[in-house]
């Protein structure tokens, strides 16, 4: 009988803790929102942020982007020679990548290679109560750490899904045009007819910045939540990367549905 | 690292960034070609349209004219009712005939306009006159079985 007590307690332990953290965060975004204003005053601060997450990511995100394309070019070439129709390769490359795989993919890169760094070095400065310090000081550590993160994040995702879907276009067009000879004129003109712009690109535009904001809050929150020892900044690392790549696969799927939902 | 080199560096990214975002407007996506500033609408009721889609395109002789826009069902003479536009510089005779025809064997469906001889033109709400509906594959199949079993005298 007991046990069973036990069991319904922390079962509404948990669900009160998560209602609680989901508010806690809800907050914290709001109050990020109010003091962004301050932050984007002082423009540098968000310069520097950019520095840090988007140039410093370019180069993952142009080699990656380049073999994913180079993969989807060997693969649907593979696939479609078999049905005579290898021309439409260039369509295969340009959706997958302008629709679902340059936004998910490069936010999934991001969120491991800048996300997981905001959190660590929040994370750290709340450790060594640098933050409380500034409060001491009255300077808002939302205004000038936390804002500024967030958003050089939110600015680099977009143009870092752009450069990934277009090294994407270009790896395939160099497997499939350059190595593997599909008709050149065929391949480009066949994906011009197919992608649209407002539907296939900026949709996947709209995707990636989505994708930005869900990883730059969750970075920012879980640094700025992390219990302040050496193993809570680790743990806060460790949840940064877990949520932000479960975020960004679910928010694709609710994405996708409203805007490819029956159509064409 | 100094304000004018990190200054320096992200405007190098963001240059990059919208860089790729118009290759992927230019030359993936090809804005404008397909995309008419100005348009008017026609319409046209078929029998059967076979699987063609909204935003299908609209040739003649070949040529995109035009995108379909709309495509409802009319309760009154129960068929389908396609409504599609055509670029401002494109205009067809009253007499045009309107068809749905497929890009290859198994490819998309469109709408073919073919031109008539009438010295009157289609203006914009106009409903084409003329249509033919889309080939059923499996309807052409049955008439072909049809035929063959006609044509064979039964012994």
């Amino acid at each position: 009988m007991t046990g069973v007590l036990n069991l319904v307690r922390r079962l509404g332990a948990g669900v009160v803790e998560a209602v609680w953290r989901i508010g806690f965060a809800t907050r914290f975004f709001m109050l990020l929102l109010r003091y962004s204003g301050q932050s984007l005053l002082r423009l540098h601060l968000t310069i520097r942020e950019i520095y840090f997450s988007g140039v410093l990511s370019l180069l993952i995100i142009v080699v990656s982007g380049l073999f994913v394309g180079m993969v989807l070019g060997l693969q649907g070439y593979e696939t479609l020679q078999r049905y005579g129709s290898s021309e439409a390769l260039g369509v295969l490359v340009a959706l997958s990548l302008t629709r679902e795989l340059g936004p998910v993919v490069a936010a999934l890169l991001f969120a491991s290679r800048a996300g997981s760094a905001v959190t660590a070095e929040i994370g750290l400065m709340k450790t060594t109560e640098q933050l409380k310090a500034m409060d001491m000081m009255a300077v808002n550590p939302l205004a000038r750490v936390v804002a500024p993160r967030f958003w050089g994040g939110v600015i680099s995702m977009p143009l870092l899904a752009a450069l990934f879907s277009a090294m994407g276009v270009f790896g395939g067009w160099l497997i499939g045009v350059v190595f593997i000879g599909v008709d050149e004129g065929a391949f480009w003109s066949q994906m011009q007819a197919a992608v649209d712009f407002r539907f296939d690109v900026l949709n996947g535009v709209i995707k990636s910045f989505v994708f930005g904001i869900a990883v730059a809050l969750i970075a920012v929150f879980e640094g700025y939540d992390c219990t302040p020892t050496a193993e809570g900044v680790s743990r806060a690392i460790t949840r940064t990367v877990v949520s932000s790549a479960l975020a960004i696969l679910a928010l694709d799927f609710v994405l996708t549905s409203f805007m490819f939902r029956g159509q064409s | 690292m100094s304000r004018t080199t990190l200054d320096l560096w992200v405007g190098f990214f963001v240059v990059i960034g919208m860089a790729a975002l118009l290759f992927l407007a230019m030359k993936v996506g090809n804005v404008g070609s397909s995309n008419f500033d100005e348009t008017y609408h026609l319409k046209a009721q078929f029998d059967n349209i076979g699987g063609l889609k909204v935003r299908a395109p609209v040739k003649s002789a070949g040529v995109v004219v035009g995108r379909v826009t709309n495509i409802g069902f009319d309760t009154d003479s129960y068929r389908a009712e396609v409504t599609f536009s055509l670029g401002t510089g494109y205009h067809f005779p009253k007499d045009t005939i309107a068809t749905i025809l497929t890009s290859g064997l198994l490819g998309e469906q469109y709408v073919g306009l073919d031109a008539g001889g009438d010295v009157e033109m289609l203006e914009g709400g106009d409903v084409v006159q003329m249509t033919q509906s889309a080939v059923v594959l499996e309807k052409l199949i049955g008439q072909f079985m049809f035929d063959k079993a006609a044509e064979t005298p039964a012994n």
